[in-house]
């Protein structure tokens, strides 16, 4: 029972990460690989509030959402002025940087021995420590974060950020200011990704670099990806499977070591077949990395040039 | 209203535009024909914000705009359609106009967390606007299709209504009638000839002669990044520069 609830935590944590993430790479088309820095984020200042300055827990979510929203804006402004590929780069080089950080400021973040002892979660007095417990904190926190994902793509906002996806040259050219959305959005997208690291920290309640690397924000990126770009039901359902599918490997009997190994051949070749056959995953409407003139091609193209009806 | 002073351009040594200047009033609407590649739509670049120039001066309205980014020209006032047509084609054809209104209070963050109802009657308000937009440019019955379904003339309408949406005092139409039927051109020429009633001007590139004739007030030759011609169309048709130029 307890290991069934503890894979349910663990699909709530991926849910908020490819939640927060699909509203970046689905909806804005913009790809970052620095979720997981975002996310680490999250669990480090919660982590360190609650260790060095014991620090009631909801301030500690609150001062998560904020460093991890300051850090986006710090890493978004200056490379979200960069075009596609090279933007990619920039957030890859803020992961890695975030990396060494985490695992070279020894005395601060305990450097590659991680913070153990994190305290667990208390409400006004109320002590969060049980499974059961835990996962109702973190379906709290997973429909907060859907709750705010679904209000912004059902906004205006959420069309701008579409538009900017499909044609950025025409929403400029209508005047709308492109760099202050992205920015905007980069920072919310991070800031909610803190919200699965202050459930990590706590629930794991210890913390390493190794969590936060650069091979995680790749693993949310097949999440959003396999269960659909734009879509955020897509999201939850892709967290669902991805995380559940090499707990189900575990009862085929593979030993140990095979199964680590055969997992990863898993995520790669799903990976690979979606690209291959259902590019826009398994609910999205948003065909990742098809340019904007392929799909409008599957759309049925009914308006050539000169061809009026 | 636009005041273009010796503006240049030149891409690795190719010069696209040279010493370019003219001055545009009030409600006017302004031809600019010339051959290919003879800088006019590096203008309409350089005007509305895509592409920076390098000696020059650009004022409109009386401000100096040179160095604004597109954005700010456009809530300046200027806005523009593309030759190669542009429109977000996987969203309705209403959607297009309402992404084209400029300060929604439904883009606002805290707005869409907090105050639905007041940025959804806003919204109400603009779809009203939108509809009587769509209404005049003949295609509102269209307005929940996917503007991708449009065809190709109706596209070019609905670039200019996303202009008049964006609420520009002044309109940067590349080449509107190009590719389309004699039907949708005069619904076109009709909206565009009625611009400088409603306090607007544009600026409209155009290979069509006859077009050019019945619709512009003035007209600019353009040739090889430099105004060889102004006036009338007349004027400009018996320049023999212009005669000369063609006939190279």
């Amino acid at each position: 029972m307890e290991y069934l609830l503890h894979i349910l935590i663990l699909i709530c944590i991926y849910i908020i990460l490819s939640l927060s993430l699909n509203l970046l790479v689905g909806y804005t088309g913009i790809l970052s690989i620095a979720h997981a820095a975002f996310y680490g984020v999250g669990a480090y200042v919660t982590a360190l509030m609650a260790l060095r300055l014991e620090t009631p827990f909801l301030l500690n979510i609150v001062l998560a959402v904020i460093a991890a929203g300051v850090f986006g804006a710090v890493v978004g402004i200056p490379s979200l002025r960069l075009k596609d590929d090279y933007f990619v780069i920039a957030t890859f080089a803020f992961q890695i940087i975030m990396f060494s950080v985490l695992n070279n400021l020894v005395e601060f973040t305990g450097g590659p021995l991680g913070l153990p002892g994190i305290p667990q979660p208390n409400i006004f007095g109320y002590e969060i420590s049980t499974h059961i417990e835990f996962l109702i904190l973190s379906l709290l926190l997973a429909g907060l974060v859907y709750w705010v994902s679904n209000r912004i793509v059902k906004s205006p906002f959420g069309r701008l950020l579409k538009s900017i996806r499909e044609d950025e040259v025409f929403v400029k050219a209508v005047g709308r200011d492109i760099s202050a959305a992205k920015v905007k959005i980069f920072i919310i997208s991070a800031s909610l990704a803190s919200l699965a690291g202050v459930i990590y920290a706590t629930y794991i309640t210890y913390i390493d670099p190794t969590s936060f690397t650069v091979m995680e924000s790749i693993f949310i990126i097949s999440i959003v990806i396999i269960g659909g770009a734009a879509n955020l039901k897509g999201s939850i359902l892709g967290a669902a499977f991805l995380v559940a599918l090499p707990e189900l490997l575990r009862f085929i009997g593979l030993p140990n070591s095979i199964a680590a190994n055969v997992r990863q051949i898993l995520y790669g070749a799903l990976l690979v077949i979606m690209m291959m056959w259902r590019p826009q995953g398994f609910l999205g409407e948003y065909a990742f990395g098809k340019s904007s003139e392929d799909r409008i091609h599957k759309l049925g193209d009914r308006s050539k040039r000169g061809n009026d009806a | 209203m636009l005041k273009v002073s010796n503006l240049n351009k030149n891409f690795n040594g190719v010069t696209a535009l040279k010493e370019f200047s003219f001055e545009m009033k009030e409600n006017e609407i302004l031809g600019m024909i010339g051959p290919n590649g003879a800088g006019k739509t590096t203008f309409f670049n350089v005007l509305s914000g895509f592409i920076k120039p390098e000696s020059d001066k650009l004022e409109f309205l009386g401000k100096d705009i040179t160095n604004l980014s597109s954005h700010k020209i456009v809530s300046s006032g200027i806005s523009r359609t593309f030759q190669d047509l542009r429109l977000i084609r996987q969203i309705s054809v209403i959607d297009n106009v309402l992404l084209s209104f400029n300060h929604q209070t439904g883009e606002n963050f805290y707005n869409i967390l907090f105050k639905q109802k007041s940025w959804q009657e806003t919204e109400e308000l603009d779809k009203h606007k939108a509809l009587k937009l769509l209404e005049y440019a003949g295609i509102k019955d269209k307005a929940f299709d996917l503007a991708n379904d449009l065809s190709y003339g109706q596209q070019k309408l609905l670039s200019i209504t996303c202009c008049l949406a964006a609420d520009a005092k002044l309109l940067l139409l590349d080449e509107p009638i190009a590719g389309i039927n004699p039907e949708m051109r005069e619904k076109i020429l009709r909206i565009i000839s009625e611009l400088p009633s409603k306090g607007k001007s544009a600026i409209i590139i155009e290979h069509d002669m006859d077009f050019i004739e019945r619709i512009c007030d003035r007209v600019i030759f353009m040739d090889m990044g430099e105004k060889i011609s102004e006036g009338t169309s007349e004027e400009v048709r018996n320049d023999p520069k212009v005669i000369e130029a063609y006939l190279e």
